[in-house]
């Protein structure tokens, strides 16, 4: 105990010292996060410092092994570090889906040379992934998928046609679902990475309701994969893949509220909330289900680190996560009232309440449906026939 | 402290499962007293039992003889309560009152805790004044006479108010009836003159007195804590009651659900399963996840109420808030989904209904708690 009593000081002392007062206010939108990568620009000096010196301790990736880039963090420390950030209100000092998604896979399922050489790059934040995942015809039945990668001894020529690939357009390689046996549809798939810079690669943005233009349709036109960069065996990319949206889940959860402490009645306009008893009831409401849903956030994590827990429950989890977050974005509006309609001034933070309300719609889709997750809640968690 | 249980948490949480599942069962006891007509609504027996297995000193210090023991592990035997509807006095007995005695002088504890570890005494609070629960405001009125107080008012909604040997009172001893000062907390004998009770039989069969207090003496040792300075105590039974009601609520609200999906995998119609129906999937998924996350809530008001944590108040609100729509929302959907045997007394699925009902209104029902979740972020 007394060993976690000094880690902590450490970490708040380092943290005193290491983190740039800019890094201690929150991130703004999509746009203000550090996701690293060979084409990154970093929106300021200190965003830059912070992450670098992170990465330099390994606390990019916290629980990850020291030969990984990480901090060799056990499950008690990590919460030590993630709570003293949140002390002082700390951004992440690197986001990306190399760490949510396939850092965790990899990690799992990866060669030893794959964990050093993959592991390595996305903790120092030096590759950017995107995850093609979703196709035209193969969306919540994404088992369905028809990407297709014709076996050429030591390398596959992929060819087809993902889309909603986020940040297709700005990722320097993909984890990619690939079917490589036509004759079996789950233990027909593989799953692939390579460099978005590959010939025969091309993306094409799509303007999201929020204006946004964050994800892609990614075509594949005889694209060459070299053997070695697979993950897992031969047309067993389903159970990676599945593993991995475990950790996506888990992650589009704690969008939804879980790291959020404060209350939204006090964080919206005052005046909104206190004029308006009916509003005033509504905001007290969601703050009882929010805060609550913060304890079953910490909890998660706490059984997820040790093991305990159902292996399905990051479905309940994303569910539960995403209706509550789009629940607190509905209100935001409310209270905001016309000021939160204003799409473009400089009063509006470029109409910020308005984007990031329209962005939150997509919670609930990406990452497997809220409709999805209760088909897995029902049938994985309670055993209800059928399904 | 993660929010799991120890290795300890866990063999208690194994007990108490198995003994109320055996000795607590619903046919063994709530239907038991609920159809001889028991004045009491409980069994004496089983609280007896209770005591032997330690459970009635759960939260006594060990120096007075108790386990010693936090509203985590106390949490756990209400959870049974709830899962299996036992009714009992432990909530207001082993929770409440032994709050309230822990704050008291030796004297009154001497008096009071060796029955209570035995499982010979039960106890009462006597807080609430009106048909909702609003404890800011005390007009019970105490005023010092001969060398104690003379106590004036009335009390509602006193569970076990008729069984129990000793009722904790709160009242006023100073400044107007909403003034947060001037509480006074008194250890009063059931059958001290002046004090009568119209016990009433409620919709779970649970039993509730109206209390009238008409010049019911008592000497200075009767009171509990500081005199005028009660309000801190009053909050410390209220955190513990309310933090415990939560808890039951969550056995109420698994126990309702348990008993559901079990019917969903048996039942047939249109020659499927009905669980089959993803209408009806869906929403016992939904209902399985407010579940969880009302037990995670509950389990850290306990953690943050053991660790004498300042942001305890509010998230006891939040926990009694949200394990009380959970369960509401469970029993629920739990009649539905049964149809119409849902609806029969035989099937024990709406006794859940009923005890979510009046766990609801005890000690505050969800809207007084987001109301104080609103007032304690400042809003
Ligand atoms: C912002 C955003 C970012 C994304 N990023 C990525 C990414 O980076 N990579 C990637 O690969 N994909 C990405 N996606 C795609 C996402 O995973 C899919 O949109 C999602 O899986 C749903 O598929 P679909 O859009 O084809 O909808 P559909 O599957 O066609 O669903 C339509 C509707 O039908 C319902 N439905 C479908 N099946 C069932 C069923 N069995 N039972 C009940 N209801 C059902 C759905 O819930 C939904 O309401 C992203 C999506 C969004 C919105």
């Amino acid at each position: 105990m007394s060993d976690l009593k000094n880690f902590r000081e450490e970490i708040r002392d380092w943290l005193e010292s290491n983190c740039p007062p800019e890094m201690r206010q929150p991130v703004k939108d999509e746009d203000d996060v550090c996701w690293g990568g060979r084409n990154f620009q970093f929106k300021s000096e200190a965003q830059k410092t912070w992450m670098e010196r992170c990465a330099a301790k390994g606390y990019t990736v916290p629980d990850w092994p020291n030969a990984y880039g990480g901090a060799g963090m056990s499950a008690a420390e990590a919460k030590i570090w993630r709570e003293e950030c949140a002390r002082i209100g700390a951004r992440p000092p690197l986001s990306s889906f190399g760490i949510w998604m396939l850092g965790p896979a990899l990690l799992k399922f990866g060669t030893e040379e794959q964990k050093i050489h993959y592991l390595g790059q996305i903790a120092r934040g030096e590759i950017r992934w995107c995850q093609g995942y979703s196709e035209p015809g193969s969306g919540s039945d994404l088992v369905s998928l028809q990407t297709f990668g014709e076996d050429k001894g030591d390398h596959w020529v992929v060819n087809g046609q993902k889309i909603w690939t986020s940040y297709a357009d700005k990722a320097d390689w993909i984890f990619c679902l690939v079917r490589t046996d036509k004759t079996n549809k789950y233990q027909g798939i593989s799953f692939l990475l390579f460099d978005m810079a590959s010939p025969g690669v091309s993306t094409k943005p799509i303007l999201l309701i929020s204006g946004n233009s964050p994800f892609c349709e990614t075509f594949f036109d005889n694209v060459t994969v070299p053997k070695e960069q697979i993950v897992g065996e031969l047309n067993r990319g389903w159970d990676v893949a599945k593993y991995l949206l475990g950790h996506e889940r888990e992650m589009i959860s704690s969008t939804g509220g879980g790291d959020r402490a404060a209350s939204l009645g006090s964080a919206v306009s005052r005046a909104a909330a206190l004029e308006d008893p009916v509003l005033r009831a509504e905001l007290a409401l969601f703050d009882v289900d929010a805060l609550a849903f913060t304890a079953m956030s910490e909890k998660f994590m706490d059984e997820v680190k040790v093991g305990k827990g159902h292996p399905a429950q990051p479905n309940m989890m994303k569910y539960a996560g995403t209706e509550l977050n789009k629940r607190r974005l509905e209100l935001v509006m409310a209270a905001g009232g016309s000021a939160a309609l204003e799409w473009e001034s400089e009063a509006s933070n470029g109409g910020s309440s308005a984007r990031n309300w329209l962005r939150t719609k997509a919670n609930s889709i990406e990452g497997g449906t809220s409709e999805v997750m209760l088909n897995v809640v029902a049938k994985r968690i309670l055993d209800l026939p059928g399904a | 402290m993660p929010l799991y249980h120890t290795e300890d948490q866990t063999m208690l949480a194994d007990t108490a499962r198995q003994f109320m599942a055996d000795e607590g069962a619903i046919a063994k006891q709530l239907r038991h007293w609920r159809d001889t007509g028991c004045k009491d609504g409980f069994g004496h027996t089983l609280w007896k039992q209770l005591a032997e297995l330690g459970f009635t000193g759960i939260m006594v210090s060990e120096d007075d003889g108790g386990l010693g023991m936090g509203h985590v592990e106390a949490g756990i035997v209400m959870e049974e309560i709830g899962r299996n509807l036992t009714p009992s006095p432990f909530l207001t007995s082993a929770i409440a009152a032994a709050t309230a005695l822990g704050a008291s002088s030796h004297e009154l504890k001497g008096r009071y805790l060796p029955g209570l570890l035995s499982g010979d005494s039960v106890f009462a609070v006597a807080i609430d004044e009106g048909r909702k629960h609003r404890p800011e405001r005390i007009a019970t009125q105490a005023v010092r006479s001969g060398n104690g107080f003379r106590l004036d008012g009335a009390k509602t909604f006193v569970i076990h108010g008729a069984s129990a040997d000793m009722l904790v009172v709160a009242a006023r001893t100073a400044g107007s009836d909403d003034d947060a000062d001037g509480i006074t907390l008194f250890a009063v004998p059931r059958d001290t003159v002046g004090l009568s009770q119209d016990a009433v039989r409620l919709v779970d069969s649970s039993i509730a007195s109206h209390i009238k207090l008409e010049g019911v003496q008592l000497d200075a040792d009767a009171v509990i804590g500081e005199v005028d300075g009660g309000r801190e105590v009053l909050n410390r039974v209220l955190n513990a009651a309310r933090v415990g009601a939560a808890a039951e609520s969550v056995g109420v609200a698994a126990g309702a659900f348990d008993m559901t999906a079990t019917y969903l995998r048996q039942r047939k119609q249109f020659g499927k399963l009905i669980g089959e129906f993803q209408s009806l999937q869906h929403r016992a998924a939904h209902l399985y996840s407010e579940i969880e996350i009302a037990r995670a809530a509950t389990f850290k008001a306990q953690q943050l109420l053991d660790g004498g944590s300042e942001k305890a108040d509010l998230m006891v609100s939040v926990a009694k808030a949200k394990a009380g729509k959970a369960a509401g929302l469970a029993v629920r959907e739990g009649v539905q989904m049964h149809g119409g045997i849902g609806m029969t007394d035989e099937y024990d699925i709406g006794l859940y209904m009923k005890r979510d009902r009046a766990l609801a209104e005890f000690m505050g029902d969800q809207y007084y708690h987001a109301q104080r979740v609103a007032q304690l972020s400042g809003y």
